[in-house]
């Protein structure tokens, strides 16, 4: 029988054969932590060690409320760069790189092969580059900073096989709300979903990251693309060291296989107040908005900055509406200032945010009164989350975002071609 | 064995409904945790609940964020245990790791009701009810250490002194 991707990157690291369903024991690569470090070193603190096991492996990333918006998260940033310091912890990143999930993969953190854990549970994104990523809790990030090790139960996984090509204004994110939206937000709890078929290897980078990400939104453990030319040739200038990369064998066993032709799709728009509450365009089309959000770990890429401002090129945000856009880490802010969509987004009525989660999490930038409505690239539409409870969120692509702001409503993207 | 009454609720119960981003990133001891406890979900929960009362739901609960603040604050709020259909990864991590008990049993969340009376016996993994006796799913062995200790830290604690 053979392995699926997932079970040779765990077992490598067991040291031993391990399939789905067996518990054990590993020393990850690398332990992410963002603003949520400053809770982290409190629980450190009770475990009565002076030092993290291992600094080396401790990668931090000030995302979630950056700059500070308000003295007790300027506190906790202060206590973090203090640990950091006092730990010799050498993978710091203050409030000028970016999100965390687009950092890790851009820095070179995120390896084919390699065994990645993280107090988010957007954690799952790194499996675009053929890692084994995953989302832990704050007290647990704690313990393994102190021992180096962590209990994970291999998972069984559901391969997703693409065929076919997006059609114009398609995207992935619309392939992922589809996904959600058909077989519901816990389709995927507790496994693996390993991204296959013809169509894989024509998908970005960038899309996958997108895909990955969105897979914790399917209950996923971790979520991956097997790396292939595309994924390596990303990773040249940036690997922060040698990997040793693993696919799935062809006679793995899978738990389940699911098939979309990605040419049969449409845009899809996720409704309040669940992720697999989706709908196509048609249906939410000319629903009024208040707000839109381009950005977030799900949406930020320079890929998105362009196909979002391809609409807004020789068009303006409608009057009704805010339009905030925060790109994804600094080296898409430079890209997208390069490329020239920073203009085109600035020209056409959109406020530009500094790189980070923005109000994606609800703590800062941009909230939202009651009865208003956002449209947002982000992964979660959930009552409460970006302000009042009686606000509501809905979730597409960053093309849907842009023509949305400019119509001032839910719109189709495919008619502003 | 201790007795309570039930707080019913749905699938899909989000952390943001448990524990609000908005407090996510600001540090608060578990007692304060306890009075924003489902304020998106239900306001009247965090006035009203009482030590022994048990959560039951649908399927995937916890489901989004890896906050540990929406185990936290029900385990501060006086909550036994979580009875659903199934849990979201992550959330049934951070139960087991808080000292949270995390049932998975359909039965009683097909019967149960809110304000229904209800014992759970943990040795025998029997939750009993006037509605029925329903046996739930006992806890993997890996994690029993852990409950156990008193949760993750104890845990660690105490194998960091072994070495």
């Amino acid at each position: 029988m053979g392995k699926t991707l997932t079970e040779k990157i765990l077992g490598r690291k067991a040291g031993k054969d391990v399939q789905a369903g067996e518990v054990i024991t590993v020393s990850p690569d690398y332990v992410l932590s963002h603003d949520n470090s400053a809770a982290i070193i409190q629980e450190f603190r009770k475990l009565g060690v002076e030092k993290v096991k291992a600094p080396e492996k401790i990668v931090i990333v000030l995302d979630h409320i950056v700059p500070a918006s308000e003295e007790k998260y300027a506190q906790n940033h202060k206590s973090i760069r203090e640990f950091v310091a006092e730990q010799g912890i050498p993978h710091f990143f203050d409030i000028n790189a970016g999100i965390c999930h687009q950092v890790l993969p851009e820095q070179g953190f995120a390896l084919p092969g390699k065994v990645i854990v993280g107090s988010d549970s957007h954690t799952p994104s790194y499996g675009a580059l053929g890692a084994f990523a995953t989302g832990i809790g704050r007290t647990e990030t704690a313990c393994t900073w102190a021992t180096d090790e962590i209990w994970l139960r291999v998972p069984e996984t559901m391969r997703i096989d693409l065929s076919g090509r997006f059609r114009a204004g398609v995207f992935a994110k619309d392939l992922s709300l589809k996904i959600i939206g058909d077989h519901g937000a816990e389709m995927a709890n507790y496994k693996a979903v390993e991204f296959a078929g013809p169509a894989a290897g024509d998908i970005s980078v960038g899309s996958r990251l997108t895909l990955a990400n969105m897979s914790a939104e399917m209950g996923a453990k971790n979520g991956y693309f097997a790396p292939d030319a595309k994924t390596l040739k990303w990773l040249e200038g940036r690997a922060r060291g040698p990997f040793v990369a693993a696919s799935s064998d062809p006679d793995a066993r899978f738990e389940s296989v699911l098939a979309y032709d990605l040419g049969l799709l449409e845009p899809q728009v996720a409704c309040p107040h669940t992720v697999d509450n989706v709908k196509p365009i048609g249906a939410v089309a000319g629903k009024p908005v208040n707000q839109v959000l381009i950005g977030t770990c799900t949406n930020g890429r320079l890929e998105d900055l362009e196909a979002a401002a391809a609409i807004f090129r020789g068009r303006k945000v409608h009057s009704g509406v805010r339009v905030l856009v925060i790109p994804a880490s600094w080296e898409v802010y430079r890209g997208a200032l390069e490329s020239g969509a920073l203009a085109v987004l600035v020209d056409a009525g959109c406020v530009i945010l500094n790189s980070g989660c923005g109000p994606c999490l609800g703590a800062h930038e941009g909230l939202m009164a009651a009865g208003e409505v956002c449209l947002s690239t982000s992964n979660r539409n959930f009552q409460g989350r970006m302000g009042h409870r009686d606000s509501e969120i809905y979730l597409a692509s960053p093309a849907t975002a842009a023509a949305t702001a400019v119509a001032g409503k839910i719109a189709d993207p495919r008619e502003f071609a | 064995m201790s007795q309570g009454k039930v707080w019913k609720y749905g699938d899909n119960v989000n952390t943001d409904v448990i524990f609000p981003g908005r407090y996510t990133y600001q540090i608060m001891p578990p007692e304060e945790m306890a009075k924003h406890a489902m304020e998106d979900l239900d306001p009247e929960f965090a006035g009203s609940v009482r030590a022994g009362d048990v959560v039951v739901a649908g399927k995937n609960f916890g489901c989004g964020s890896s906050r540990e603040q929406a185990a936290a604050c029900l385990k501060a709020a006086g909550v036994q245990a979580v009875v659903a259909k199934s849990f979201a990864r992550i959330y049934f991590r951070n139960a087991i790791n808080l000292g949270l008990a995390v049932l998975a049993c359909d039965e009683a969340v097909d019967l149960l009701e809110k304000g229904d009376a209800v014992d759970i016996d943990f040795a025998g993994d029997e939750i009993r009810s006037p509605k029925g006796t329903f046996r739930f799913l006992p806890l993997p062995a890996s994690v029993i250490g852990i409950l156990e200790a008193g949760g993750l830290l104890e845990y660690t604690k105490k194998k960091l002194e072994k070495e």
